[in-house]
C-alpha cells in the first residue's frame, strides 16, 4: 500500500527545506504531496479535515520553530488549530497520528527528508484511511 | 471581478537533465494537455533561457492564455522571472502559478523515475486547479512621507539624525533631557583615546545642531504615534508645548541607563561603594577622594545575580578606569610576535593598587585584549571568583572590607580599599515599555529592544518603517553605536527615498458584509495592520453603531493567519484563497476538476 499524503509548508521555512533537501540530493519517499502557504499560520483546520476526506492517509503541517516564525507568531496558532484538530480528529475516531505537526527550518534539508520519511513509514504501519477517500 | 473562462497554459521544464533525466517529461506533458482548462502545454529544455520565455510569450498571445503555470524548479529563484515575463506580454503577474517539481521531485525520487512522474502529474495538476482560479491582483502602492523621527539624542541618535539629514531628509531629532550628548555626559574619558568624553562628541553636537535638516526637541518627549510605515503622525511633547509632525520613518535611539545595584556588596548602605557611572562622574568632576587602594567588583548584578545577562562592556571600562588610577606612568606594553599579542612588562610600584575582582574578564576583540594585557603589565591585579562565591563587602569600624576566596591560592584573603566600585550592567529606560506600546515594537527578555530578526535584520523591528540602533538594543560600545546608527539611518533611507511602500498583493481582504465584528483578526495580527472601525448603519428607522475590520494593506504582510482565525469567513487572502487551496487539495484526493467550490 502506498500511503496518500499532504504536507502543508510554510513558504519560508518548510518549503525552503525541503528545496534544501532536493539541492543536497535527499531521499525521501515520493508520497508526499506538497502545498505551499505563506504561514503554517494559514492552514486551516478544514484543510486538513477535507484532506482526510478526500483520501489522505495522513496528513502533516509544517512551520518554523517556535519563536522564529517568519510572521512573528503564526507558528504558535498552527499549533493551536493543529492540537485542536488532533482532539477532534480523536472524537470521530481517527487514529490522531495521521496529523502530524513538525518543525523544519530553511536549514534544515536532511530534517525535512527524515522528518518525511518516518511519517510515510508511520502512516505505512497505520494502514489506509478508514475515510478511504472519494475516488 | 469579471470572470473568464480560464485557459491555461503549461510550461514544463526539462532543466537539462536534472528533471527530464528522471521524470518522463513528454509523457507529463501529454497528460497535462487532457486536464480542465488547459489549451496550451510544452516542453522546453530550459524554460528560464531566452527561448524558453520567448516561448511564454508566443504561448500568451497565440493561444490567448489568461492563466501561466511553469513546472520546474524552486519559486524562490525564478518566479520574479517568469512573473515578469508574463507581464510583458500583458497579463497580469497574479495570474501566474509556480510548480516546484525539481528540488520537490526529480532531485528527491531519482531512484524512482516512474513514481516521480506520476508526482511530477499530480503536483502540476493541482497547480492546474490553483491556477483556475487565481485572479489579477493590483500592488498597492502607499506613498512615503520624506521625514524621519529620531528617539534619543546620544552618539546613536544624533549620528542616526545626522546621517538621514544629510541624504536630504528632514528629521526630528527627540531628547528627553534638556541638551544632547546621553549616557556618554556622564563619562570622564573615552576608552582607547583616553581624551575627555564630552569634547569627543562636542564635533558631533555641533553638526547636529548646525544642521537646517534636523528640528532638534530637547526636553522632549514622544507622546503619541498613529499611522503606519511612511505615513505616522507623531506628537511630540516639550517645554514650549506640543509639536505634531508627519514622518515616513522612525528611528528608536533611546539607549540605556545603568543598573542600581541596591542590596549588593553594602552599596546604598556604605560610603565609598559606587558603581562605575558614578565613579566616572567623580572623576569627572574632580571629586574623587584621595584613595591609596580601589577594588572592581564586575558582573555585579548580572549573569545570573540579578540580571540574566552579560552587559558586555563593563570589563573593558573597568580595566580603562583601574589604568587611570594605576596611573599613565606604566611602561608600553612589549610587542611579541606575529600576532600582536603583549607580553606583561614588570611594573613599578604605584601609589594607587587596583585590583579587579571577576568572573573571567571579557575583553573582546583584538583592542580590547590589548588593553587587558597592558592592564596585567601595569600592575592591575586580577582576581577570580566563582559565581556562588563572590566577594563580601562589610565594615570594620570606619574601613571596607572585601572578604574573598582566591582561587588560585585556595585561601580565604581579606582586603581594605578605600573605594568599591561596582561594574554594573547597562539597563533599559523605565520609559521604554510604554514607547514599545507606543510604536507597537516589542521588548524581548531582557527588556531591550527586540529586533526582527537577531542575525539578518539586526537594526530593523518587525514592524515596517521603525528601526533601532544603540544601546536600546543591547550594550554596546560608542563606536558600535555609530555603525549601528549609520546602518538604521540607511535603512530607514529606503523608503524615505523611494517615495512609496508596495505590497505584495498577497495581503487579507475583509469582506464588510460578512464582518461581525468580533476583533479576533485584529487581536491576532502579529502586525497591528487590522483596524476595528465603528460605522453607523441606518436599518429602516434605527440607527446602529456596528463595527467592522479593515485590512491595512500597506502594513499587512500577507501571513493570513487572520482568514482562518475568523467565525465568519469574512476574510479572503489575495493569493491564497480557500477555494485556491481547496482546489489543490481536491485533485489531491482525486476529485475531477472542474469542480464545484463550496
Amino acid at each position: 500500500m502506498e500511503p496518500k499524503i499532504v504536507a502543508f509548508c510554510c513558504k519560508w521555512c518548510s518549503s525552503a527545506g525541503a528545496d534544501l533537501a532536493g539541492t543536497s540530493r535527499m531521499k525521501y519517499p515520493p508520497n508526499i504531496r506538497i502545498i505551499r502557504v505563506m504561514c503554517s499560520g494559514r492552514i486551516e483546520p478544514s484543510y486538513i479535515l477535507r484532506a482526510l476526506e478526500l483520501g489522505a492517509d495522513g496528513v502533516i503541517v509544517t512551520g518554523c520553530h517556535l519563536g522564529d516564525c517568519h510572521y512573528i507568531a503564526g507558528n504558535e496558532q498552527a499549533k493551536k488549530r493543529v492540537e485542536m484538530t488532533t482532539e477532534l480528529l480523536e472524537t470521530m475516531g481517527i487514529d490522531p497520528r495521521r496529523l502530524r505537526l513538525e518543525w523544519i527550518s530553511a536549514s534544515e534539508g536532511a530534517r525535512f527528508a527524515s522528518v518525511m520519511t518516518d511519517f510515510v513509514e508511520e502512516i505505512k504501519e497505520l494502514g489506509p484511511s478508514p475515510l478511504g477517500g472519494v475516488s | 471581478m469579471e470572470q473568464t473562462e480560464p485557459r491555461i497554459g503549461v510550461f514544463v521544464c526539462h532543466c537539462g537533465v536534472n528533471i527530464g533525466g528522471f521524470v518522463d517529461v513528454p509523457d507529463v506533458v501529454e497528460y497535462v494537455k487532457t486536464l480542465p482548462n488547459v489549451v496550451h502545454a510544452e516542453r522546453n529544455l530550459y524554460t528560464c533561457a531566452d527561448d524558453g520565455l520567448a516561448a511564454i510569450r508566443d504561448a500568451i498571445k497565440e493561444h490567448d492564455l489568461n492563466r501561466v503555470i511553469v513546472a520546474s524548479c524552486t519559486p524562490r529563484t525564478h518566479a520574479p522571472l517568469f512573473k515578469r515575463t508574463c507581464e510583458e506580454a500583458g497579463l497580469n503577474k497574479y495570474l501566474f502559478e509556480f510548480v516546484n517539481i525539481r528540488e520537490h521531485c526529480s532531485w528527491v525520487h531519482m531512484k524512482e523515475p516512474e513514481k516521480a512522474t506520476a508526482k511530477a502529474k499530480q503536483l502540476i495538476a493541482m497547480g492546474v486547479a490553483k491556477a483556475a482560479l487565481l485572479e489579477p491582483q493590483e500592488e498597492e502602492r502607499v506613498p512615503v512621507e520624506p521625514k524621519a523621527l529620531v528617539l534619543g539624542g546620544g552618539v546613536a541618535g544624533m549620528t542616526a539624525a545626522l546621517s538621514l539629514a544629510n541624504q536630504g531628509f528632514e528629521t526630528y531629532l527627540v531628547e528627553k533631557e534638556d541638551e544632547l550628548g546621553g549616557f556618554v555626559r556622564n563619562l570622564d574619558t573615552l576608552y582607547q583615546t583616553g581624551k575627555d568624553a564630552l569634547e569627543s562628541i562636542t564635533p558631533l553636537i555641533e553638526k547636529v545642531t548646525a544642521n537646517k535638516n534636523i528640528h532638534m526637541l530637547t526636553s522632549s518627549t514622544l507622546k503619541d504615534v498613529e499611522g503606519y510605515i511612511g505615513n505616522y503622525e507623531v506628537t511630540i511633547a516639550g517645554d514650549g508645548g506640543e509639536t505634531v509632525a508627519k514622518v515616513g520613518a522612525i528611528i528608536v535611539a533611546t539607549g540605556a541607563e545603568e543598573y542600581k545595584p541596591a542590596g549588593l556588596y553594602g552599596y546604598g548602605e556604605y560610603e565609598n561603594v559606587v558603581t562605575l557611572k558614578e565613579f566616572e562622574r567623580m572623576e569627572k568632576e574632580k571629586a574623587l577622594p584621595e584613595v591609596k587602594s580601589v577594588a572592581f567588583i564586575q558582573c555585579a548584578g548580572a549573569r545570573g545575580q540579578v540580571l540574566e545577562y552579560c552587559s558586555r562592556i563593563c570589563c573593558t571600562n573597568a580595566i580603562k578606569s583601574a589604568m587611570k588610577l594605576v596611573g599613565t606612568d606604566a611602561p608600553e606594553a612589549e610587542v611579541t610576535g606575529r600576532r600582536r599579542r603583549r607580553r606583561a612588562v614588570a611594573a613599578p610600584p604605584h601609589e594607587t593598587e587596583v585590583t579587579i575582582f571577576n568572573r573571567g574578564i571579557t575583553t573582546y576583540g583584538v583592542e580590547h585584549e590589548l588593553m587587558y594585557n597592558t592592564a596585567r603589565g601595569m600592575g592591575v591585579k586580577f582576581v577570580k571568583y566563582a559565581p556562588e562565591n563572590p566577594p563580601e563587602v562589610s565594615k570594620e569600624g570606619d574601613k571596607l572590607v572585601v572578604s574573598y576566596h582566591h582561587e588560585t591560592l585556595k585561601m580565604e584573603q581579606t582586603m581594605y580599599p578605600d573605594l568599591i566600585i561596582l561594574s554594573t550592567p547597562l539597563v533599559q529606560i523605565p520609559e521604554a515599555e510604554e514607547l514599545s506600546k507606543m510604536l507597537k515594537v516589542p521588548l524581548g527578555r531582557d527588556k531591550f529592544f527586540f529586533e526582527a530578526h537577531v542575525k539578518l535584520r539586526p537594526l530593523d523591528f518587525a514592524t515596517d518603517g521603525v528601526y533601532l540602533c544603540g544601546t536600546a538594543h543591547a550594550p554596546v560600545f560608542i563606536d558600535e553605536a555609530i555603525y549601528q546608527a549609520y546602518g538604521a539611518a540607511s535603512r530607514a533611507s529606503i523608503p524615505l527615498a523611494n517615495g512609496y511602500v508596495q505590497a505584495e498583493a498577497i495581503t487579507a481582504v475583509v469582506d464588510e458584509e460578512r464582518c461581525i465584528g468580533c476583533g479576533r483578526c485584529a487581536d491576532i495580527c502579529p502586525y497591528h495592520a487590522i483596524e476595528l472601525a465603528e460605522k453607523e448603519v441606518l436599518l429602516e428607522e434605527i440607527t446602529l453603531k456596528i463595527r467592522k475590520s479593515s485590512v491595512n494593506p500597506a502594513v499587512c504582510k500577507g501571513c493570513g493567519t487572520c482568514v482562518v482565525t475568523c467565525p465568519v469567513e469574512a476574510i479572503t487572502q489575495r493569493n491564497f484563497t480557500t477555494p485556491q487551496i481547496t482546489a489543490a487539495i481536491k485533485v489531491f484526493g482525486g476529485v475531477s476538476v472542474p469542480l464545484e467550490i463550496s
